[in-house]
This record gives C-alpha cells, sequence and structure tokens, in this order.
C-alpha cells in the first residue's frame, strides 16, 4: 500500500470518529430553546401536529455509544485497520491461518501419519484407517462419487471391480494423488452421422445389447480403424489411457443406444482432480486405502 | 405551544398547528401517494408469495421443476429480493416520503410531471425485473442482478424522484426540516451514489454486460453497496418512515430531539463503513476486515438511537397499543429493528462470524430485518395513510388489521427461530471435529439436519403472506366501498391532489 492510500485511509477513519465524538459532545446537554415558555419541554418546532421532546440523551445510550467509540480505537491500535498499520499484535489471517494448520499438523499427525509406513493393502484391512478413510471420504470425494462410492453420470462407481485406470493400491493412489484426465474425442466432424450410428450400434453388439445388425456389421470396420486404437480391437478398453471396457454392461455415461450415440458424436470428458493440491499426503494415503478397501467388499 | 395536539383524544390526523391556522392547507399531490401506497401492498403480496415458494423448494426441492428453467431457484431467488425489497419496500417509500415531505413542509410537491414519471418508471422497472430475472437475465451482483438498460432507467427515476424531494424540501413553509426528511433524504442521495458506482458496467449486448471491476475491488465494491443497500434503503429510509408515523399515530411529541440529531449523523457516516463484514476472512485486505468491524460495532448506539426515539416517544400513550393494531405494528417493528441492529454488529465480530457465515444465522438475520422491521413498519404506515388517502375514518375493518398483526408477528417469529437453529446448528456441525482429526459431519449430513427448520421456515412465510393477503382486502374494501357520509372527516384529508 502506498503512503498516499494509507494516508488516505487513515484521515478519512479518523476524522470520521472525531466528528460523531464531536456530535455526541456537543449534543450531551439539552438546549431549551423556548424561552419564553420555560414549562415547554419540546423545541418548540412542530410539523404537520408533530411536536419534538428536548429530552437528554439516554445515560447508558451515550455510555454505550463512547464505550464502543472506545473498543474500536483500542482495536485499530492492536490489530490492522488505519491503511498500512500493521497493528501491536502483529494479527494477520495468513499467520492465523498458518498457526491453526501448524497446530492440527501437530495435534493430528498422529492419526493421519501412523499408517504411511504401512502398504495400502494391509492399512486397508485396518478398521481404524478405514474410519477415517469414510469420513475423509464423505467430505472431499463423496458430491462426486456418492457418499457410498457408487458413483453418478461420469463418475465412476469405485465398489465395483472395474476399473478406468487400474484398481492396483498404486493406480488408485496415483489417481488421487495425480488426477486423471479423461478424453473421448469427437467424432461427428470425422466420420458423419452415418458412421456415427453404425459404430455406436457395433458397441451395442460388443455389450451383448439389441442392435440392428446390418449397421453394426458396417460399423465394425469402423470401430477397428478409428476406435480400437484406444478400446482395443475387442472392445476391451486399455487402462493405460482409461479407455472403458465396451463389452461389460457398466457405463460411465450411457450405455443405451442414444447415448452411446451421444458419446461417439460429441465425445465426453472426464476429470478427476489432482488431489495434492488439496489434501496432505497422509490423508491422500487414507484415501486410497479407503477406496482400496471398497474393491474388497466387492470381492467377497 | 405546550398543549400536545393528541393530549385533547383526537383523530392522529390533526389540523394543522395554530400558526398555520390562517393559511388554508396547500393543495397536497395524493393521487401519487394513492398509487404508490396500493402498489406497496401488491408487490408485497407478490414478493411474498415468491419468498414462500423458493423457502418450500428448500424443502420440496421438486417444486423446482414447475416450469423449468423460470421456475428454479436460482431465478426466482433474485427475483423474490428484487421485489420485497425494491417494489414492496420501494413503492412504500416512495408513498410515505412524498406524503410525509408534503405535510411536513406544508408545500405540495415540486416538479409536476416528474412526479407521476416517478411513479410509471418505477413500476416499469419492477415489471423489467420480474421479465428478465425469470429468463435467467442478470449482471450477477447480490440485490444488483438488473441488467445495464433497466439500471440506466432507475437512474433516471432516481434522480428525478430527488428533484421531486428536494423541490419539495426548497419550496417548504416551514422553518425548519423535520427529521423525518433528513433521513428520507439520506437515502436519496446515497441510494444514488450507491447504485451509480456499483452497477458501473461494460455492456458486450443489449442484455449482458460485464462489472467495471474485478476481483477482490468487484467483491468489496458489491459490498459496499450491499450493505448499504440494506443501510439506507431499508434501515435509513424507512427511519424516515418511523419518525413521521410513530408520533402521529401515538399523538405523543417525539422523544428527543438531540438524539435525532446525534443518531442520524452517526448513522449515515458510519453505516457506509460497514461493508467489508460480509467478506470476513476472504481475500480481503485485513485492514479493510478489522474497520468494517470496528464501524459495525460503532454502529450499534447509532441505530438503536432511531429505536429509543421511536418507542420512548410512546411514553403516555401505551394504553394505546390496547385498541389501536396500527401502532402495535409501528412499536412492533421497532422491537425487531432493535433486535436485528444488535445482532447485525455481533455477527460482524471475526470470531462470532466465523461461526455464522455461509449458514442460516444470515438468511434469519436478514429476515428479522427484512419481516419484523421493514415490512411491519409498512404495514403500520399504509394502515394509517390508506384511511387518510380515501377520506375515511378508520380502515373497513379494525378487527383484521388485528389478525394481520397477530399473522405477521407469529410468521416472523417463526422465521427468525428456525434459521437462528438452523444456522447455530449448520455452524456447529461444519466446525465438529472427530478425535483422530476428520470432520465429523459431512456437508450433506448439515443438509438433512437443518429439513425441519425449513419446514418451519415455510409456515412462518405462509403465516406473513396470508397477513398480507388480509391486507389487500382490507385495502381492497377501504377503497372501493362507497367514501364515508361521516363528517368528522376533514377536508384536508379528502383533497384530491
Amino acid at each position: 500500500m502506498s503512503t498516499f492510500w494509507s494516508l488516505w485511509i487513515i484521515v478519512l477513519t479518523v476524522t470520521n470518529l472525531i466528528l460523531i465524538y464531536w456530535v455526541l459532545m456537543a449534543n450531551r446537554k439539552v438546549a431549551v430553546s423556548d424561552d419564553e415558555d420555560p414549562e415547554n419541554k419540546t423545541t418548540g418546532h412542530v410539523y404537520d401536529g408533530i411536536e419534538e421532546y428536548d429530552n437528554p440523551l439516554p445515560k447508558w445510550w451515550f455510555q454505550m455509544f463512547l464505550g464502543s467509540m472506545i473498543f474500536g480505537v483500542i482495536y485499530l491500535i492492536l490489530y490492522p485497520g488505519l491503511g498500512a498499520w500493521k497493528g501491536l499484535l502483529g494479527w494477520t489471517q495468513i499467520n492465523q491461518l498458518e498457526r491453526e494448520q501448524a497446530k492440527a499438523v501437530e495435534v493430528f499427525s498422529a492419526s493421519f501419519g501412523r499408517y504411511t509406513d504401512m502398504p495400502i493393502e494391509e492399512v486397508a484391512r485396518e478398521p481404524g484407517a478405514v474410519k477415517i478413510g469414510v469420513r475423509l471420504f464423505g467430505n472431499n470425494c463423496a458430491v462426486c462419487h456418492g457418499a457410498d462410492g457408487g458413483g453418478n453420470f461420469g463418475f465412476p462407481d469405485l465398489t465395483d471391480n472395474d476399473w478406468l485406470y487400474g484398481g492396483s493400491p498404486e493406480q488408485i493412489l496415483k489417481s488421487l494423488v495425480d488426477g486423471r484426465q479423461g478424453q473421448m474425442p469427437a467424432w461427428d466432424t470425422i466420420l458423419g452421422e452415418e458412421k456415427v450410428v453404425a459404430v455406436s450400434e457395433y458397441v451395442l453388439a460388443l455389450s451383448d445389447q439389441a442392435h440392428d445388425a446390418a449397421r453394426a456389421a458396417a460399423g465394425k470396420p469402423v470401430f477397428e480403424q478409428n476406435c480400437a486404437a484406444c478400446h482395443a480391437v475387442d472392445g476391451t478398453g486399455n487402462q493405460v489411457v482409461g479407455a472403458p471396457n465396451l463389452t461389460d454392461d457398466i457405463w460411465l455415461y450411457s450405455g443405451t443406444a442414444a447415448g452411446i450415440r451421444q458419446s461417439v458424436r460429441s465425445g465426453r470428458f472426464g476429470n478427476m482432480p489432482a488431489q495434492k493440491e488439496m489434501l496432505r499426503e497422509d490423508k491422500i494415503y487414507l484415501l486410497a486405502a479407503y477406496v482400496y478397501s471398497l474393491s474388497l467388499e466387492a470381492d467377497e | 405551544m405546550s398543549s400536545n395536539p393528541a393530549a385533547t383524544g383526537e383523530s392522529p390526523v390533526n389540523d394543522p398547528p395554530a400558526y398555520n391556522a390562517t393559511a388554508s392547507q396547500p393543495a397536497y399531490n395524493y393521487t401519487v401517494v394513492r398509487q404508490f401506497t396500493i402498489m406497496t401492498v401488491i408487490w408485497g403480496v407478490v414478493g411474498m408469495a415468491v419468498g414462500v415458494l423458493i423457502a418450500a423448494q428448500l424443502y420440496w426441492p421438486g417444486l423446482n421443476d414447475i416450469l423449468q428453467p423460470y421456475s428454479h431457484f436460482g431465478r426466482l431467488r433474485p427475483l423474490h429480493t428484487n421485489a420485497v425489497i425494491f417494489a414492496f419496500g420501494g413503492c412504500a417509500l416512495f408513498a410515505t416520503s412524498y406524503y410525509v415531505v408534503q405535510r411536513t413542509c406544508q408545500a405540495p410537491l415540486f416538479g409536476g410531471l416528474l412526479v407521476p414519471f416517478t411513479f410509471w418508471g418505477w413500476q416499469a422497472v419492477i415489471v423489467a425485473a420480474a421479465i428478465t430475472l425469470p429468463m435467467g437475465y442478470t449482471s450477477a451482483k447480490e440485490y444488483a442482478e438488473l441488467e445495464w438498460p433497466i439500471d440506466i432507467l432507475i437512474t433516471v427515476v432516481w434522480v428525478s424522484y430527488a428533484i421531486v424531494f428536494f423541490g419539495t424540501i426548497m419550496k417548504r413553509k416551514t422553518a425548519h426540516i423535520y427529521v423525518a426528511n433528513w433521513f428520507f433524504g439520506a437515502f436519496i442521495i446515497t441510494i444514488a451514489v450507491l447504485h451509480l458506482v456499483n452497477s458501473a458496467a461494460v455492456p458486450v449486448s443489449l442484455f449482458k454486460s460485464y462489472s467495471a471491476y474485478s476481483g477482490a475491488t468487484d467483491a468489496m465494491i458489491q459490498w459496499w453497496y450491499g450493505h448499504n443497500a440494506v443501510g439506507f434503503f431499508l434501515t435509513a429510509g424507512f427511519l424516515g418512515m418511523m419518525y413521521y408515523f410513530v408520533p402521529k399515530q401515538a399523538g405523543r411529541p417525539v422523544y428527543s430531539y438531540q438524539l435525532s440529531i446525534v443518531h442520524f449523523w452517526a448513522l449515515i457516516s458510519i453505516y457506509i463503513w460497514a461493508g467489508p463484514h460480509h467478506l470476513h476472512y476472504s481475500a480481503l485486505p485485513d485492514w479493510a476486515q478489522s474497520l468494517g468491524m470496528v464501524m459495525s460495532l460503532i454502529l450499534l448506539a447509532p441505530s438503536w438511537g432511531g429505536m429509543i426515539n421511536g418507542i420512548m416517544t410512546l411514553s403516555g400513550a401505551w394504553h394505546k397499543l390496547r385498541t389501536d393494531p396500527t401502532l402495535r405494528f409501528l412499536v412492533v417493528s421497532l422491537s425487531f429493528y432493535g433486535m436485528s441492529t444488535f445482532e447485525g454488529p455481533m455477527m460482524s465480530i471475526k470470531t462470532v462470524n466465523a461461526l455464522s457465515h455461509n449458514t442460516d444465522w444470515t438468511v434469519g438475520h436478514v429476515h428479522s430485518g427484512a419481516l419484523g422491521w421493514v415490512a411491519m413498519i409498512s404495514i403500520g404506515a399504509v394502515y394509517h395513510l390508506l384511511p387518510v388517502l380515501y377520506g375515511r375514518r378508520e380502515m373497513y375493518s379494525v378487527k383484521l388489521i388485528n389478525t394481520h398483526f397477530w399473522l405477521a408477528t407469529v410468521g416472523t417469529v417463526l422465521y427468525i427461530a428456525s434459521m437462528w437453529v438452523n444456522g447455530i446448528m449448520q455452524g456447529l456441525m461444519w466446525r465438529a471435529f472427530n478425535a483422530d482429526g476428520t470432520l465429523t459431519y459431512t456437508f450433506v449430513e448439515s443438509v438433512e439436519a437443518s429439513g425441519a427448520g425449513y419446514f418451519v421456515r415455510v409456515l412462518g412465510g405462509a403465516f406473513f403472506l396470508l397477513g398480507m393477503l388480509i391486507m389487500t382486502y382490507n385495502m381492497y374494501r377501504t377503497v372501493a366501498d362507497a367514501p364515508d357520509a361521516d363528517k368528522s372527516v376533514t377536508p384536508a384529508q379528502t383533497q384530491a391532489a
């Protein structure tokens, strides 16, 4: 803050407070304005029949006003407020945050940190760790993946054993730490609507759904030329690039004829945000273990 | 002058005081006052009905789908706030300020055709808001959502309003300016400044513009505007209303002239600083947050000055509360005013704000001011005005005023209490930690726990709306029924524009 703006703030603030103090003090004493009629307790003004008494300021009100102004002045000496003046206490909202975070790390690193040396497979079998995981999941992941991890349109189900990027502890941890960006390109301008429909029918055939046999047959070469690079020739997908398996009945977006056409025509963009920017390492580790534990349940 | 006109037991609507006895009363312009008074009630019903609907949507989300996308909460919420603040509250302020400034200055309204223009222009703004907001046109600034062409119309109407109001003050026949007009004047000037600065934008098409400010500056300008919309539109303006209708209805002199001077200057100069308390613990620099908090705390006494002056005006006339439900509206509004202006400074303290921010407590606080103070004082003023404006001794049914009073009071209490419970519960749930360092509750659990409160809020809103419907009927009968043959109504009261 430049000296000019600092002074600007200080002068405006202090002048305002001084003027108000002056108005308060100047009107403290009652001025009986009607000299001709000393019995009259009003000011002598009449407006449309309304008169005004000249009662003094209520004492408790006067004191409360003065008290709040004194508090204000002391506060502005102790805390930042008057322009570039930092305040005697050196308080800032950032250092308050840092103090509280440091305290939280100190108090809670024991509970979060004591699992980081264990392999994720083992952490996933620790009831205490899973309990922490459930709570972290509820506040950080549930908004997309659902409170039970069951997923939603465009957000994968984490409780089945079908994985876009792999279900090993390492892969789950990587998904969490670095995030994942799923990209299905839009094919409408490249293929044209006829081939979009044909290849969609072929995908329906791959997943054993009702389909138009003639169109599906026409779609097969289209699939092999354009889609197989990611989804594999047999349509079972590729976890390296996060291309889903198209032969099962699990659909990230939609498995209906119309939904598949929409996916092919306009593409799909999935974004799992990288948690390393948002959560501490030990918390991410516990989350990875919790997500892994969900698939353990699916196996049982 | 020691004899108080009301002490003789006359109707609160009194003849002009003695020094004016020789002059006949000027021909006041009551047409525009009548128009704004009627629209106050009608827009009140509309705005509050939308309020009840969106409150119900928060309990029964299916109600969002009545007519998507127009009926979605996100589009109706700004319609509700604009309708109750600027349509209901605005019409009430126009009506009462035009009435009060004429009668306390003993001069008819200045401005000629500008007077009807302010009425039709303001109604055009309201209709434009009611059309564009559900269609999704918005500048995304809270309480200033209207797009730039409407903003320009508001500016033109507001400047006309200022010319009419201050022109009338200039032509006054009284030596001094009555305190009610100080507050109306401060409200008119400050709202003009706030509107011009906050709504500054770069238009990119007829229906879209972008704010002239960005980032934390935009947020600060927005809340400088937002909080002073509360401070000057919803507080100073309605204090002007209070300073006329409370002493008039009670038939008692105003308690303390000294107090009016101190609390007027303190209120208008300190309110303007308080906006940053909406942005505690944000990207706003620390100094601005602290100043906002300090000024908000100092604001408590000036705010209470108005309440003291209003309530103490009743000393010697408390018995009138038993028989006069209109006076009851006015006095209860002052109690809610005192309560919410205590609550406000408390919530501006950083430590308290850390709990209350983003919770329903804020919503409850706003409504204790909006329903308890703004709406109740306006309702009281309208019940005072209607018989005068239409040459009747009293409203069609005083009993129905009483029914309305209880519906409004119970509705307000249900609303505020449910939001206090919800807000404090949400604040506590969001900050609860387990021993292992994880949060005890997920966000959605706090939403789930708020369900009962949301239901009670719908109920409270419905009570309040029902009262407004009864008022509409009472108004209709008062206006439509044949004028009284009652000769006790003075010519001044029946005088047309």
